[in-house]
């Protein structure tokens, strides 16, 4: 969060050489130019270069959904995001969510006890706050009766909201109450 | 994950150009296998050759009805896109049954074609495999193997190829389109992976250097009744024990084309040919898919562990077939 | 529920939120590898591949000249550890290989990508000895220990079981498999090591920093006092992180050898050899009944693995002592020592595969008397613990089983069972839980500021309970006063030292002494007259000789699931429609977070019956499922309607805030319940675990193509 105005991280004195790039990321509105060694992850650099660490490495391989952040506007892994090729991006992580407060999301997680250990929860909330937009936009899931019109919203009950979650693992078992909360911010 | 150079192409030329400029190149979509397998060792290029940003990422009706989607077109935008819901469903359905939103929002077209099998040991760069490093021996073969292949695995390789998408394609009748050296050229979606052989460590018919950019549906297919169904171990977020996608045009109360591909079962999406031919001209009753498909699977050769894909591919094929038959007809 | 004692206006019992839930949900609480030390270094271990042997060389050159390479310890250079008890953590010691995936060496550098890129040229030279890893019900090496986990004898016998299960007018026997399983937190096992001269700072995910302190005095060679361990957040660890793991060992090691902070987070891939699994068990059930249901002989044997590391015998037969009344008993463990990974704690060790088994193998003998299963238990419902004799200080098992009953509408199952529609069929099962009350002593100190508030000092962990809210209630009622006046610190071994947060002990042992402490001030308090110094007073309390007092009585908690399924004849999927759970743990202290902690615990049962499973790798000795892809922890999509219910259980026999422990009975009989939906919807018995469509799909085939098979 914090200020608006360009940043110049200090790894950005590295030189840019065969396998470092100068890499302009937009995060939380916030322009960030960093010289980047091109295997470092869009997770890393926000937890390594960014000290920004809600956004969790679960697996590291896209496989429990505890990195997601929003990237142009749509939910991804942020670990198998190389930053390198995200050049020009704007980014959204967990700490960007809420303007100053709390975001409606974050405050039905608290309300709804949506979490235990709290390590996916970054995650589960980017990912949600995506998967509402996605629905918004018209995207169905696998759940979605084929039937329904495309280009429209799609409308997102407790089985929908479940299998548009599925990317985001919870060891705690939590998901019945990260349903509740999603769903109190989408009535 | 080895240090490597990296380059952001600005056309399909400039790709393949940076491609061959860099020795050990890869081309990098969306990343989400490619990285996955960098960090594993599996994958080791020495340069990046980034195409994601490439002007692919369109989807356009063609004037013949037929439909082309861009390489870059992301899963999670061609799974929604209307006239793929509408008019190839099948596909949008394969998609939508794969991986998760987030992998789908990144996953590109060309990627998702690209994918390398999910084998424990090919990514496990401290044990053999002849995909991974040619004549190190298949530790799958008699190792832990119930999630491997029962049709077209050889002697050398007994990998499944992981994607819900392709499955779909092949039964869709899509083509793939490719440019490279020798300029474009295109191929069914059906011959794009191979089966293994002695050369497990070649998954498709890509050219060195070769490019994806872009896939087409056909018109012959658009509009038909079309499903694609995955039995997986949880309910979603998990790779398919088996998987059909099926296309069926009856008329006159007979079968008068049948697309059928199944997944999780070969190297590569298994179009079932067999089954279609068996089926062309005849009723499109339970019995009839049944002994088509058995016919097809007649050729499966199960390993120690993985019998049971064959009844299981065969209920699912039934199933959707069944489900494929206009209400008129059934 | 209706808690009279809500009506006093107790902070216990309401349903507090969590503490740190606003850090949580906004992404600013730190876990192990979030604390940004100046100068941190990052490492990456490599494991061993081969299953058992010796590292004949290591060649480290090549990684040496790498770029931003700072150190490679191997067993020929790492620093020399002191002798402690934990064969797990003497890593990079000596050249041996006791199983795959065993650390040889651990890389040292500015970033994590160069030391992840240098350890993949770390060359080992191994030599490879041939290697045992498949546990089998015979196997030559099979022995009987001395105990069981936890200090249970391995062997229990009463009366002459064999001859009364061979007496017996009805009568079961049957085997039943569970797989090895991953407990597999969110979060990696992590540390970030920093010494300050011979100063030593941790920050690690661990459910107990006493005693990875303690452990880390002893291999370092520190005084405690020179060393302080914070665990503040803790990204879950269901036992795996339950006693110190090789991460902090490393890391510390790193950090002195490289004279700056380093952190090891061991990547998800290594997890599954390095930091435990829940042991794979083969139990045989036999149990004799009388045609009224009553058990006459029960006989439970369990065959387990260990490492060759150390003797872990997962304690499965345990939970048949407690949980019915039978005159002839005989309950034992085996263990066989293979090549494998060291087995260690995960959720409910004991419990969780033996009520698999015999709550599998109650519903078999249900189903051989004709009798409904939930008034089976009913019938064998004991005053008595049967293997101790004592009293139970509160059982309420047959309560939880009815009332169950009637909010699952269990009377409805078969009507239920007959809507099954084309290829799904419907089928409900029930199974008991329990779960011991174990409480450990534990120190605490409170204090009372000039401006009222308070100060309450432990280390307690909070893995994700809500441990620093529940004690924060308890503080509060001791102090009688608000809980915005209390303020906890938790999380840190400097604190007053506490025991760790498992075996469900944790809020019982640290409740207990913060009550102690909290209401010995309460009376410095009454005593003292005038406004209070300017820092305050302070009380103290270890409930050393009182929280480990032998009881009179047997102590347990007791539970009853209700699982509705449906299953895909077509693909073999089985899928949980509802899961139902009442459960009698004693007083419940925060009804949101407890809701929480038994429907989590119930999740992971669900896992336990469908989704996961590891499977050992005969020809390479480690396991085929090593990330999060093939280790199938169930999602979003396979959890539908869970419910967690208790009932009102007042047990004065327990500690002074009338708790029992909540935090594994909810994965207790489970997947038995699951397990047991699965037969009443297809008529088929499963004995092994998990329940995939690979099994199922075979077992309903098999069915079909039977003589005299009746399908639903």
């Amino acid at each position: 969060m914090g200020s608006r105005h360009h940043t110049r991280d200090d790894a950005a004195t590295a030189a840019a050489d065969r396998h470092h790039s100068q890499v302009t990321l937009h995060v939380n509105g916030t322009p960030r130019t960093l010289t980047l060694d091109h295997r470092r992850a869009l997770l890393d650099v926000l937890r390594e270069d960014l000290d920004l660490t809600g956004a969790k490495k679960g697996c590291d391989h896209g496989q429990c959904g505890a990195c997601t952040v929003l990237v142009d506007g749509r939910r991804v892994n942020s670990c198998l995001q190389l930053a390198v090729a995200l050049d020009g991006s704007e980014v959204v992580t967990v700490e960007g969510l809420g303007d100053g407060g709390m975001h409606p999301l974050q405050q039905a997680f608290l309300d709804r006890d949506a979490f235990q250990c709290g390590y996916c929860t970054p995650g589960q909330i980017c990912s949600a706050l995506g998967a509402i937009d996605e629905a918004r936009a018209g995207h169905p899931s696998h759940v979605t009766d084929p039937g329904t019109p495309s280009g429209r919203p799609m409308p997102l009950g407790r089985e929908e909201i479940r299998e548009r979650l599925s990317g985001n693992l919870c060891r705690c078992g939590a998901y019945p109450h990260i349903v509740d909360a999603v769903e109190d911010v989408i009535r | 994950m080895k240090a490597f150079a990296y380059v952001r192409a600005g056309s399909v030329e400039e790709a393949t150009e940076a491609y061959a400029a860099h020795p050990g190149a890869k081309y990098l979509g969306g990343g989400t296998n490619l990285v996955d397998l960098m960090k594993l060792g599996v994958e080791q290029p020495g340069a990046l050759i980034d195409v994601g940003r490439l002007p692919l990422d369109a989807v356009e009706e063609l004037p013949d009805g037929s439909l082309r989607i861009g390489a870059t077109v992301r899963n999670s935008d061609v799974a929604a896109h209307p006239a793929v819901r509408d008019r190839w469903p099948a596909l949008s359905q394969a998609l939508l049954a794969g991986a998760s939103g987030q992998l789908r929002n990144a996953a590109t077209t060309g990627g998702n074609l690209l994918q390398r099998t999910r084998c424990p040991y090919f990514q496990d760069v401290t044990k053999p495999c002849n995909k991974r490093q040619p004549g190190s021996g298949c530790a799958a073969l008699e190792g832990v193997h119930r999630d491997h292949a029962v049709l077209g695995h050889s002697e050398t390789c007994v990998a499944t190829h992981p994607s819900d998408m392709a499955v779909a394609l092949a039964a869709l009748d899509a083509r793939v389109e490719l440019y490279g050296a020798d300029g474009t050229r295109s191929v069914p979606a059906a011959r794009f992976h191979r089966l293994p052989g002695d050369r497990p460590e070649r998954d498709t018919e890509i050219r060195p250097g070769e490019l994806v950019t872009g896939v087409v549906l056909p018109a012959a297919t658009a509009g038909l009744p079309s499903l694609y169904r995955k039995a997986r171990d949880r309910a979603s977020y998990a790779f398919a024990l088996a998987s059909v996608a099926a296309v069926l045009r009856v008329e006159d109360g007979v079968v008068r084309h049948a697309g059928i591909a199944f997944g999780g079962l070969a190297h590569r999406p298994w179009r079932a040919e067999r089954a279609e031919a068996a089926l062309l001209g005849a009723a499109p009753t339970e019995a009839a898919f049944g002994h088509a498909l058995d016919l097809e699977l007649a050729a499966a050769r199960p390993l120690r562990d993985n019998a049971f894909k064959v009844p299981l591919a065969r209920n699912v094929g039934v199933d959707v077939l069944t489900r494929l038959v206009p209400p008129t007809v059934a | 529920m209706a808690d009279p004692l809500a009506a006093h206006h107790t902070a216990t019992g309401a349903p507090a939120e969590r503490r740190e839930g606003r850090q949580k949900v906004t992404g600013t609480a730190r876990y192990a590898a979030e604390h940004p030390l100046p100068g941190r270094a990052h490492a990456w271990p490599v494991q061993a591949a081969v299953a058992r042997g010796r590292v004949r060389a290591v060649d480290t050159s090549d990684a040496l000249s790498m770029p931003g390479v700072l150190a490679v310890l191997t067993h020929e250079n790492a620093p020399r550890l002191g002798e402690q008890d934990d064969a797990t953590l003497a890593v990079l010691q000596d050249d041996r290989v006791p199983h795959r995936g065993w650390f040889v060496a651990l890389v040292v550098a500015e970033t994590l990508e160069q030391a992840r890129d240098a350890a993949a040229e770390v060359h080992v030279d191994y030599a490879a000895e041939d290697h045992d890893v498949l546990l089998t019900a015979d196997h030559p090496a099979a022995y009987v220990p001395e105990e069981a986990n936890g200090g249970n004898p391995a062997t229990r016998e009463r009366g002459t079981p064999d001859a009364d299960f061979a007496a017996a007018p009805v009568r079961i026997d049957a085997v039943y498999r569970v797989p090895p399983l991953h407990n597999h937190p969110m979060e990696p096992h992590t540390s970030t090591a920093h010494w300050d001269g011979d100063r030593l700072t941790v920050h690690t995910s661990s459910q107990g920093t006493t005693a990875v302190r303690r452990t880390l005095a002893a291999l370092f060679g520190l005084d405690e006092e020179r060393i302080t361990v914070t665990a503040e957040h803790v990204g879950g660890g269901f036992g795996s992180k339950g006693t110190p793991r090789p991460d902090v060992v490393l890391a510390t090691m790193a950090a002195r050898r490289a004279g700056r902070p380093v952190t090891v987070s061991l990547p998800r891939r290594q997890l599954a050899t390095v930091v435990g699994h829940r042991a794979p068990t083969v139990q045989r059930l036999r149990l004799g009944a009388d045609r009224d249901g009553r058990l006459t002989s029960l006989i439970h044997e369990v065959d387990t693995h260990t490492s060759r590391l150390k003797e872990f015998v997962e304690q499965a037969a345990v939970p048949s002592r407690v949980m019915y009344g039978s005159p002839h008993s005989r309950t034992l463990h085996r263990v066989t020592p293979l090549d494998v990974p060291s087995p260690s704690w995960m959720r409910a060790p004991g419990e969780a595969p033996g009520m698999y088994a015999l709550e599998s193998a109650m519903d078999e003998l249900a189903d051989a008397l004709g009798t409904d299963p939930v008034e089976l238990r009913i019938v064998n419902d004991t005053a008595h613990e049967p293997d101790s004799g004592k009293p139970f200080s509160s059982r309420h098992l047959a309560e939880c089983l009815r009332e169950g009953a009637r909010r699952f509408d269990w009377a409805g199952r078969a009507v239920r069972a007959r809507a099954s529609t084309g290829n799904l069929l419907v089928g409900s099962g029930v199974a008991s839980a329990t779960y011991p009350v174990m409480v450990s002593p534990s120190t605490a100190s409170a204090h009372a500021l000039p401006d009222g508030s308070f100060a309450v000092r432990i280390n307690a962990t909070d893995i994700g309970t809500g441990a620093r809210t529940v004690l924060a209630q308890v503080a509060a009622d001791a102090l009688g006063t608000p809980l915005d006046r209390v303020r906890i610190e938790v999380g840190n071994s400097d604190l007053p030292t506490a025991p760790l947060a498992g075996g469900s002990s944790g809020t019982a042992s640290w409740g207990w002494a913060v009550h102690e402490a909290c209401t010995r001030l309460t009376e410095r308090l009454a005593a003292h007259s005038g406004p209070l110094p300017a820092d305050g007073l302070d009380a103290r309390a270890d409930t050393t000789g009182t929280a480990d007092a032998d009881s009179p009585y047997a102590r347990h908690s007791f539970g009853a699931h209700f699982a509705e399924v449906a299953v895909d004849t077509v693909t073999g999927e089985v899928r949980v429609r509802r899961l139902l759970s009442v459960f009698a743990a004693g007083r419940i202290l925060n009804e949101r977070t407890a809701r929480s902690q038994f429907i989590g615990g119930m999740t992971m049962g669900l896992g336990m019956a469908l989704t996961e499973s590891s499977t050992v790798d005969a020809s390479f000795g480690d396991f085929a499922e090593r990330d999060l892809a093939s280790y199938h922890v169930p999602v979003h999509a396979d959890v539908p309607a869970i419910e967690a219910h208790w009932i009102d259980e007042h047990d004065p026999h327990l500690n002074p805030m009338g708790s029992k422990g909540i935090g594994e009975i909810g994965i207790v009989g489970t997947a038995a319940a699951i397990g047991n939906a699965v037969h009443h919807a297809t008529g088929v018995r499963f004995r092994e675990l998990p329940l995939t469509p690979d099994r199922i799909l075979t077992a309903l085939r098999e069915r079909r193509h039977a003589p005299h098979a009746a399908m639903t």
